[in-house]
């Protein structure tokens, strides 16, 4: 662990360059997504399932399933965005691109290499997390200036979730064997973290799990922002995604340095 | 010349490197002089790119040392690999960016200044007769082309000794060339070069000195010519479709005699009366005479067998 600490350097800004650079290429199909998403979700559960829902109960008043679920997606957009970077995208410029090797033989050494893809994970959360934080707030479903509160949020979620994606990745021999944590992990967070619906309405069991996944304290976190409440028991969701956060880097760092130096 | 300059550019002792039980590099202890070419031979598993790959520190060695211009390359990879340019065996140019830009970023990894890198890779590109594909992505260039790039990506960064993991495996005859005459470019330059290989002709071509690797460990080193006269001697007499008389005929001569398949090597001691010899008492015998190369070094000090 010392090592690590001692070896990783600033060098690691350039292979989030790097990581830039590519991202900047290809902008067009980049930010696509984190624009239209919002826009699907808000077509397809606001208005399609909301009008099946006449009012959602959250935290002692009533909001319309809309206004409810908004913040939600840009949760589930902060997950997604990092942890699909550092698995997926990692995997290929690691295996099949050897694009890690080639940066091996320059003054960086491992350990700037793996904490530049953690960065490079974390800001693609925050970029993506940003842009459909405008597309709602073009729909009217966010308050400022509370709302800006999500950027730091989704800057300690963002990495977070971007060295799980790396610890995942440090683990998977070949690149279909991400579905596995995919469907185990990823998945029943995507819909069991009061994201599309209040934890509260679970049974008690289910309630003491959902308040374990990460990803309940990211939509706890985003939604309060994004609804404008600066009020609340916020210190216990920002310790347990921070530290985590350390946790998971750390672990990131000392995993995918095995993986890359036999 | 000061003592610094005597002091060789690559240095390992007892270099090791184990994987569980296998013995991947098993002490190996070399000096590769400043400005020499010198070439690792060996077949396939014989431990020459986990050599290269501890020098050029991506793997660190199990035991044993080395340095690079009196660097430890475990304790002062950054700096190491400042000095050096690697060129390794399997491509990994960056697919995301066009050949100008993979240099670019490349040179960012050094630290470089980015007019430095941009007016050093103008230069590199012409060097390799790359400047008309400048802006052109990865995918477009052929194999003999992107070898040449990774050439030029492994001297951005003007290393004093460029280590080639088997830099023209794959290509054909021109590319080969192409690359042997950059190769030998850069000895005006004084730059130190490691290359491995398992063409015995490129040794002979590149290299001051060879060595011989098998099995984890150096077989024998040496001057490619002077290797093949103290190893085989000066000819080698292939024969095929013969009978016994003649097989009797050669063991009756000095020197080495290998019957490989329906193939018979004959390495006489004496070469020099050895065809007048065949034309008078086997002129039937379907045979060739020829020069010894690297290659009946390589055969005889590793064996025909296959690997794999």
């Amino acid at each position: 662990m010392r090592d690590i600490l001692r070896n990783a350097s600033l060098r690691s800004f350039r292979v989030w360059q790097r990581d830039m650079d590519v991202y900047l290429t290809n902008w067009k199909t980049e930010f696509l997504p984190p624009l239209s998403e919002p826009i699907l979700y808000v077509f397809a559960f606001g208005f399609g399932l909301g009008s099946l829902i006449h009012k959602v109960q959250y935290e002692g008043r009533d909001l319309t399933y809309l206004r409810f679920m908004a913040p939600g997606i840009v949760a589930v957009a902060i997950m997604f965005w990092s942890y699909f970077e550092t698995t997926y995208s990692s995997f290929v410029r690691m295996y099949y691109q050897r694009t890690f090797d080639a940066i091996l033989a320059t003054p960086l050494l491992v350990e700037d290499v793996i904490l530049g893809e953690l960065l490079w994970g974390a800001t693609k959360a925050v970029i993506a997390c940003s842009i459909m934080l405008g597309m709602l707030s073009l729909l009217g479903l966010v308050s400022w200036p509370a709302g800006l509160w999500v950027v730091p949020v989704s800057v300690v979620a963002g990495v977070m979730f971007s060295a799980l994606g790396l610890v995942v990745t440090s683990v998977t021999k070949n690149i279909s064997s991400f579905n596995l944590p995919m469907f185990l992990m990823i998945m029943p967070m995507f819909m069991f973290s009061g994201t599309f619906f209040p934890v509260t309405i679970l049974p008690r069991w289910a309630l003491a799990i959902a308040w374990c996944l990460p990803l309940t304290h990211v939509s706890y976190l985003v939604r309060a922002a994004v609804l404008g409440w600066t009020r609340g028991p916020f210190v216990l969701s920002v310790l347990y995604v921070t530290v985590l956060a350390l946790v998971l880097s750390a672990l990131a760092l000392k995993l995918m340095k095995r993986r890359l130096i036999q | 010349m000061d003592s610094r300059e005597r002091k060789p550019a690559i240095l390992a002792r007892e270099l090791t490197k184990r994987y569980g039980d296998l013995e991947a590099v098993r002490g190996v202890s070399f000096e590769v002089a400043r400005g020499e070419i010198v070439g690792f031979l060996g077949p396939n598993g014989a431990g020459k790119t986990t050599t290269v790959r501890m020098l050029s520190c991506f793997l660190p060695p199990t035991s044993g040392t080395a340095s690079i211009h009196d660097l430890d390359v475990r304790q002062r990879p950054r700096d190491v690999k400042r000095l050096i340019g690697v060129c390794p065996q399997e491509d990994n140019l960056d697919p995301d960016f066009h050949v100008m830009k993979n240099l670019l970023v490349y040179g960012r990894y050094f630290g470089l200044d980015r007019r430095v890198v941009r007016d050093r890779a103008l230069e590199l590109l012409a060097f390799v007769a790359l400047s008309d594909k400048a802006h052109a992505p990865i995918q477009a260039l052929s194999g003999g082309m992107k070898r040449r790039l990774v050439l030029a990506r492994a001297l951005l960064n003007e290393p004093r000794v460029l280590i080639l993991d088997e830099p023209t495996t794959g290509l054909d005859p021109q590319a080969r060339h192409a690359i042997w005459e950059r190769i030998r470019g850069l000895r005006s330059h004084g730059t130190t070069v490691l290359l491995t290989t398992h063409y015995m002709e490129e040794a002979s071509q590149l290299c001051d000195r060879v060595i011989v690797m098998d099995g984890g460990k150096i077989l024998l080193e040496g001057a490619p010519s002077g290797l093949v006269e103290r190893e085989v001697g000066r000819t080698v007499v292939e024969a095929w479709n013969y009978g016994d008389a003649f097989v009797q005929f050669l063991r009756a001569l000095p020197g080495r005699l290998e019957e490989v398949g329906d193939r018979l090597y004959f390495y006489p001691e004496e070469s020099d009366h050895v065809e007048r010899l065949f034309d008078q008492r086997f002129p039937q015998q379907e045979r060739l005479i020829r020069r010894a190369t690297l290659e009946d070094v390589f055969l005889k000090l590793t064996g025909r067998a296959l690997r794999d």
